[in-house]
């Protein structure tokens, strides 16, 4: 319940907060907190020093640049929840972040912060990688693009270096309104996922990923292939979601061993396709 | 004269509420004392380990640390003590001490002691102390414990065997299952659960050095039982030197009933330090360190005819004790659970055979039901497997054996007392008609023939409330070395305002409320004017607590009974002020006054200035209306019924969807009907949730894996359904009122039905039996066995 | 010990400048700083929801805030809700049903079901149970605190409602 002492700097900018973050290398940025303060309640994250860039105006915010929706890193969930914009763009968005974890978690929770933490038990990295997002990150030598399929590398591992901040996340949208679906069978307790599927329509045809059951989230590439190409239906989604991944790779603990798991995310699978065709 | 509007049987909104919905409540951790200090635990992260050293000096040197103590520091008082030993105790109940001295004997048991200034240096300064430990091998199932070559907890215990109890005929038992046309066999565990009130336990101690006297706030459900243990067994002191106070308390189930080594190292480190301390537990060490419930490895063979006769139960439990005895876990799995077990079912032979084992888990101590629920899930669980072996209906197995009526009072031959009263079948009758039995069994074989799993359950149900005539439950045999009467004083103020102070010990159960619906009834005053009083050992006459359902079926009835004492006095007092006879007085509504004439009455506000003041009050009697009883009920009393449940068990997930749950209880006579459906909804929910969610899970190393909520899934209100409540009323003869307590049945009812309904969701794949809870992979799990084994017979 | 910083709030209407050490939760702030133990703590994990208060109107843990990050805002707890003397709409739906047993649940609930009715006004069954999933009662089973929203939602809409026998 009680964190180890640390020093607290509020940054006002996104420069100031690269600069803070210069300074004190140790130091973590504190976003909605919500992965970050759980942790150091029970000393399993003891850093010296917070950035806080809640406040920081470069972060915040969703917009619209030409075909893309560009959301700032430390938006929260209910702003995203409650966007106009963004319940028009990307229904199924809205969908996805009302299972994420109560209404608390949601007003404070970041969607920043959800992807540069990179829980393995976390839901929005499976939806943006359906989603085909790009990420913004800045350092001090300036700012790169990351194609989200490179941006989760490990467990709570990312893209985002030691000095950087994950600033936007881009989101292409489509003509219309895009098709995404997200299934998730939460934990009892925790809320968080034992496994969660999304699955999306796009250009190139359906992106699937994972999240929950491995150490970080990855895309379902042999759902991906084994429909390319294939009419979506109720007969080709059944024939596709057979054993999409091998149990030796997943997580398990004793209320959802890694056999379950994997069949879990046939099922998953399954029904967030069929909520597509 | 216009009758006083009755509150009896009223749904009355609660008194108790407009300060707690205002956040104005005062809990345990909502006491601030001038120079209060914090306390924090070092606990051992070993299931099993000698302690070879402490060193606490460099938790010492730390700011704001001031003092650090250890169990050897504490040696001058005494183990908690083992209250309730039941029968058959083979060794000395080991207890534990205000630290651990020595050795641990499981995961979180506590080590060593910081005070500090604040709550934040004390818990730095945790990390400060240096345990060197040797681990031991754990065990933590209790069967397993009892084999040979199991880790030796205790050597006071060979082979972890605390105590060996049994109930029942063996000969009859044995004979009747050697005999039977059909004998089903089960192995069936009660899995572990951890209460969870929503606040934790704590403590603030204050002692002061000028009179050697003690004061203790504390989460208590029994605040004068913690007095007299704390002092008279563990401190070696006057009674009269601790003042036990229990403040608002956010949820007990059974979980604050018993005396902790942390209510005794509070007060010993306050008298050391000559400051007051305040210990209050953070929810992962109430995880570890806090009683737990259930925990039962059982074997079972049920015995009957094929017309659906039972004949005979065998039932070998070994209970898990946890790493100590705690304060009356004797008692829970032998006389609350071996003497029930037949439940609602006259069933000529039965044997109950009890083994309470040491494990290195947390100690196993009363949890809501308390021994109950362990009893009536097993013999619901064995009924419907026996009705299955013969290809019964369920329901009507069970009108088959039901204890009829007119067997009432009813002796169960297991040493039980006799059930008070009882009508199971309307019950059960109007359950199913609630369900629409008839139509369900279609619309479930209709869903069949699609691939949907529909299942439901029956669970009908007896209790023991209203615990305890002392010479029963005090009687050698036993082994509650103690009576369980309760107290109440009544007194009418000269103002006409009368205060009641009662041993009873709310926690959310609106006790006040309905006391001063009875006591507004029966003396005829406005309920406004009734204020009930409780939970400070200083203001209340000695009483034994809230739990075992008791609060109304004892404390309520001590507090009728003053009551009518009241009366009584009030009416030779108002005879003297109308020049009349006593034996001529009648008293009502409010008023006394000479049969015949009421128009020439006394109010009772008239009759307690009189008697206040006291100049012309008739001779021999005494100035003022107050009055105490201490109240032993004859017997205890046996609320009933029958729960059932429909649930959905999604075949592919293996996920269980609980559609409905519908419950008619009779809890004897209801004094508020609002508060009654609350307790029964409450206790449906922690019924609901073993069968489907929780459980309190050691691995083989004796680490707690549950140890918190992100592990341990207490359900939230979209994992509940709504339930559908309903009643007979079969009032008890046992006590004026007719009143049976409704504390704990909607717990023991509840996780039966559920899991009945899983199993006959499960049916169409030959699964007979699943241990609790039903968890999805479990499920499942079962399922995938079921389709493996026909495909290898195919 | 870190640097205490100075921060300044304004909770239930009344504005408070304190030192405070940055982890200091905002539970601790409000129950130990400021006196006002009406907000509760039931876990160490963020499970329980008994420390909900609103910051600038938004429902939030208090256990999962430091104290130092609501500098500035405005603040609303359990204490601060009822106006003039007269119950929130979402207090006196919890006593009318019977939405409380042992209390300590309840200012959280009450706290986390008025951010609700903000957002919906006109919640399903279902949406309640939902929104309320950040919230644990051990002792009600729910029911009784569903009806307790369902019947402020109705008041707040200005719709007729009926609650329990009056005591008074
Ligand atoms: C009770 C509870 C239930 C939850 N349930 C779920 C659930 O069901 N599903 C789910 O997905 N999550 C769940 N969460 C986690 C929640 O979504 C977190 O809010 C989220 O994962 C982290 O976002 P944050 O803004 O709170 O990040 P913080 O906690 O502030 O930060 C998390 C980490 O990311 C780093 N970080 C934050 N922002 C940036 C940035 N812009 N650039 C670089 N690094 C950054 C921080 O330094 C820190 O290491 C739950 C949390 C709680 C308390
Ligand atoms: S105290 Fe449990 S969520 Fe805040
Ligand atoms: S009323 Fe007791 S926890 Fe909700």
């Amino acid at each position: 319940m009680y964190t180890a002492p640390f020093t607290y700097h509020r940054a006002q900018s996104l420069s100031e907060a690269l600069q803070m973050l210069q300074q004190n290398p140790e130091a973590k940025l504190l976003a909605g907190g919500h992965s970050l303060i759980p942790a150091m309640k029970l000393r399993l994250a003891t850093p010296p020093a917070l950035i806080d860039i809640s406040r920081v105006p470069e972060l915040r915010g969703i917009r619209r640049e030409g075909n893309t929706l560009v959301i700032g890193a430390a938006t929260t969930y209910y702003e995203i929840e409650s966007s106009e914009l963004v319940r028009q763009s990307i229904p199924a968005l809205p969908e996805a972040i009302e299972q994420i974890g109560d209404p608390m978690v949601r007003n404070k929770g970041t969607i920043g912060g959800s992807l540069a933490h990179a829980d393995p038990a976390a839901d929005l990295p499976a939806v943006v990688l359906v989603l085909d997002a790009k990420l913004k990150i800045q350092g001090p030598g300036g700012a790169r693009l990351v194609d989200v399929d490179s941006f989760f590398q490990g467990m709570f591992t990312t893209a985002v270096g030691p000095g950087e901040i994950l600033t936007e996340v881009h989101v292409p949208l489509p003509q219309g309104v895009a098709r995404m679906a997200y299934e998730k069978f939460p934990h009892p307790a925790s809320r968080y996922a034992v496994v969660g599927v999304a699955v999306a329509i796009g250009p190139n045809g359906v992106r699937a990923a994972l999240t929950g059951a491995g150490d970080h989230a990855v895309r379902l590439s042999k759902l991906e292939q084994a429909l390319s190409g294939q009419p979506l239906n109720a007969q080709s989604i059944e024939a596709a979601c057979q054993n999409l991944v091998d149990a030796g790779e997943l997580m398990g603990d004793h209320n959802f061993s890694a056999e379950y798991r994997a069949h879990l995310v046939d099922v998953l699978a399954k029904r967030a396709l069929l909520r597509l065709v | 004269m216009a009758d006083v509007t009755k509150m009896v049987g009223k749904a009355i909104k609660r008194r108790e509420d407009p300060k707690l919905i205002q956040g104005r409540g005062t809990f345990i951790d909502d006491i601030k004392l001038p120079g209060m200090l914090h306390a924090a635990v070092v606990r051992s992260p070993y299931a099993h380990a000698k302690i070879k050293r402490i060193d606490v000096s460099r938790a010492l040197a730390h700011p704001g640390v001031v003092a650090v103590f250890t169990g050897e520091d504490m040696m001058d008082i005494n183990p908690m003590p083992a209250a309730w030993q039941a029968g058959g105790v083979k060794s000395n109940a080991v207890t534990p001490r205000a630290l651990a001295v020595g050795k641990v004997t499981h995961v979180g048991d506590g080590v060593a002691l910081v005070v500090a200034e604040d709550r934040y240096t004390a818990r730095d300064a945790v990390e400060l102390v240096e345990v060197e430990y040797e681990p031991l091998p754990a065990v933590v199932d209790a069967r397993k414990a009892t084999e040979p070559g199991a880790p030796l907890i205790h050597e006071a215990a060979p082979n972890n065997i605390c105590m060996e109890w049994e109930c029942g005929s063996k000969e009859k038992a044995d004979a009747a299952i050697a005999s039977a046309e059909v004998v089903v066999k089960e192995e069936i565990i009660n899995q572990r659960l951890i209460p969870t009130p929503m606040e934790t336990r704590g403590c603030v101690a204050r002692y002061d050095a000028a009179t050697g006297e003690f004061t203790l706030w504390m989460t208590s459900q029994a605040p004068h039982v913690h007095r007299l243990l704390l002092t008279a067994f563990v401190f070696g002191i006057p009674e009269t030197k601790l003042r036990c106070i229990a403040p608002n308390v956010g949820g007990g189930f059974g979980q604050k009933i018993f005396c902790y080594a942390d209510y005794a190292f509070t007060m010993w480190a306050a008298r050391r330090l000559g400051r007051p301390v305040k210990y209050v537990e953070e929810r992962s060490e109430n995880y570890k360190a806090s009683t737990h419930g259930r925990d039962h490895v059982t074997e079972v063979e049920i015995a009957g005819t094929r017309d659906g006769k039972v004949t005979g139960l065998r039932v070998k439990t070994w209970a898990n004790l946890g790493g100590y005895f705690s304060t009356i876990a004797g008692g829970i799995p032998t006389t609350l659970y071996g003497r029930i077990i037949t439940g609602v079912y006259k069933i000529p032979a039965a044997h109950v055979k009890v083994w309470g084992v040491y494990t290195n888990t947390a100690m196993v101590d009363a949890y809501r039901g308390a021994g109950r629920p362990e009893a009536s899930y097993l013999i619901e669980r064995m009924m419907d497997r026996f009705a299955a072996e013969i290809g019964m209906d369920p329901a009507e197995v069970r009108r088959r054996n039901f204890i009829q009526p007119q067997d009432f009072p009813y002796d169960n031959g297991l040493g039980m007392l006799p059930y008070d009263s009882g009508n199971y079948e309307p019950a059960l009758n109007k359950a199913l008609q609630m369900v629409g039995y008839e139509n369900f069994r279609k619309e479930q074989a209709e869903a069949r023939k699609q691939g949907r799993y529909l299942g439901l359950g029956i669970s009908s149900y007896v209790e023991i409330c209203g615990v305890a005539p002392s010479a029963w439950i005090g009687a050698v045999g036993q082994g509650w070395g103690a009576g369980l009467f309760e107290s109440a004083n009544v007194r009418v103020h000269l103002t006409g305002k009368v205060v009641v102070t009662t041993g009873s010990l709310p926690h959310g159960q609106g006790v006040e409320t309905t006391f001063a619906q009875i006591v507004a009834d029966e003396l005829g005053v406005p309920y406004e004017d009734v204020t009930i009083e409780w939970g400070d050992t200083l203001a209340a006459p000695f009483g034994y607590g809230t739990y075992g359902s008791r609060s109304l079926a004892v404390g309520g009835t001590a507090v009728h009974k003053s009551v009518q004492k009241i009366k009584e006095k009030a009416k030779i007092i108002a005879a003297h002020m109308l020049e009349a006879a006593p034996e001529d007085m009648v008293f009502e509504n409010g008023k006394a006054y000479v049969k015949g004439s009421p128009d020439k009455a006394k109010t009772l506000a008239e009759i307690a200035l009189q008697a206040s003041l006291a100049y012309s009050l008739p001779p021999g009697v005494e100035p003022f209306l107050d009055e105490t009883t201490y109240y032993d009920p004859p017997n205890c009393t046996f609320p009933f019924g029958t729960h059932i449940a429909i649930v959905e068990v999604d075949a592919e997930t293996g996920k269980v969807e609980l559609r409905r749950y519908v419950a008619v209880d009779d809890v004897g006579n209801i004094i508020n009907p609002l508060i009654v459906e609350g307790q029964l909804h409450g206790g449906i929910a922690q019924g609901v949730a073993q069968a489907l969610y929780e459980h309190g899970y050691y691995d083989e190393d004796g680490e707690l894996r549950s140890s918190n909520l992100l592990e341990y899934a207490v359900p939230t209100a979209a994992m509940l359904p709504r339930y559908e409540l309903d009643h007979t009323v079969t009032p008890s003869p046992v006590n004026p009122m007719g009143v049976k307590g409704a504390g704990e049945a909607g717990t023991i009812a509840s996780a039966q039905a559920v899991m009945n309904a899983v199993i006959d969701a499960l049916s169409p794949f030959g699964i007979k039996h699943l241990q609790m809870p039903a968890t999805p992979e479990r499920v499942w799990r079962a399922i995938q066995n079921s389709r493996q084994m026909r495909q290898a017979a195919d | 010990m870190a640097e205490k910083v100075r921060i300044s709030v304004t909770v239930n209407g009344v504005q408070h400048t304190s030192e405070v050490e940055p982890r200091q939760l905002l539970v601790h702030y409000l129950r130990e700083t400021l006196g006002l133990t009406g907000t509760h703590i039931g876990c160490d994990t963020s499970q329980c929801g008994a420390c909900v208060v609103h910051v600038d109107g938004q429902a939030v843990k208090s256990c999962t805030v430091f104290a130092v990050q609501v500098d500035g805002s405005s603040l609303t707890t359990i204490e601060g809700l009822a106006k003039d003397g007269h119950y929130h709409p979402v207090q006196e739906g919890f006593w009318e049903k019977h939405g409380l047993q042992c209390g300590f649940c309840t200012p959280g609930m009450i706290m986390a079901a008025v951010d609700l009715l903000k957002k919906n006004p006109n919640p399903s069954e279902g949406e309640i149970r939902h929104a309320l999933e950040g919230n644990l009662c051990r002792c009600t089973g729910y029911q009784n605190i569903v009806l307790a929203i369902q019947y402020a939602a109705a008041k707040l809409r200005g719709e007729p409602v009926t609650g329990a026998v009056a005591d008074d």
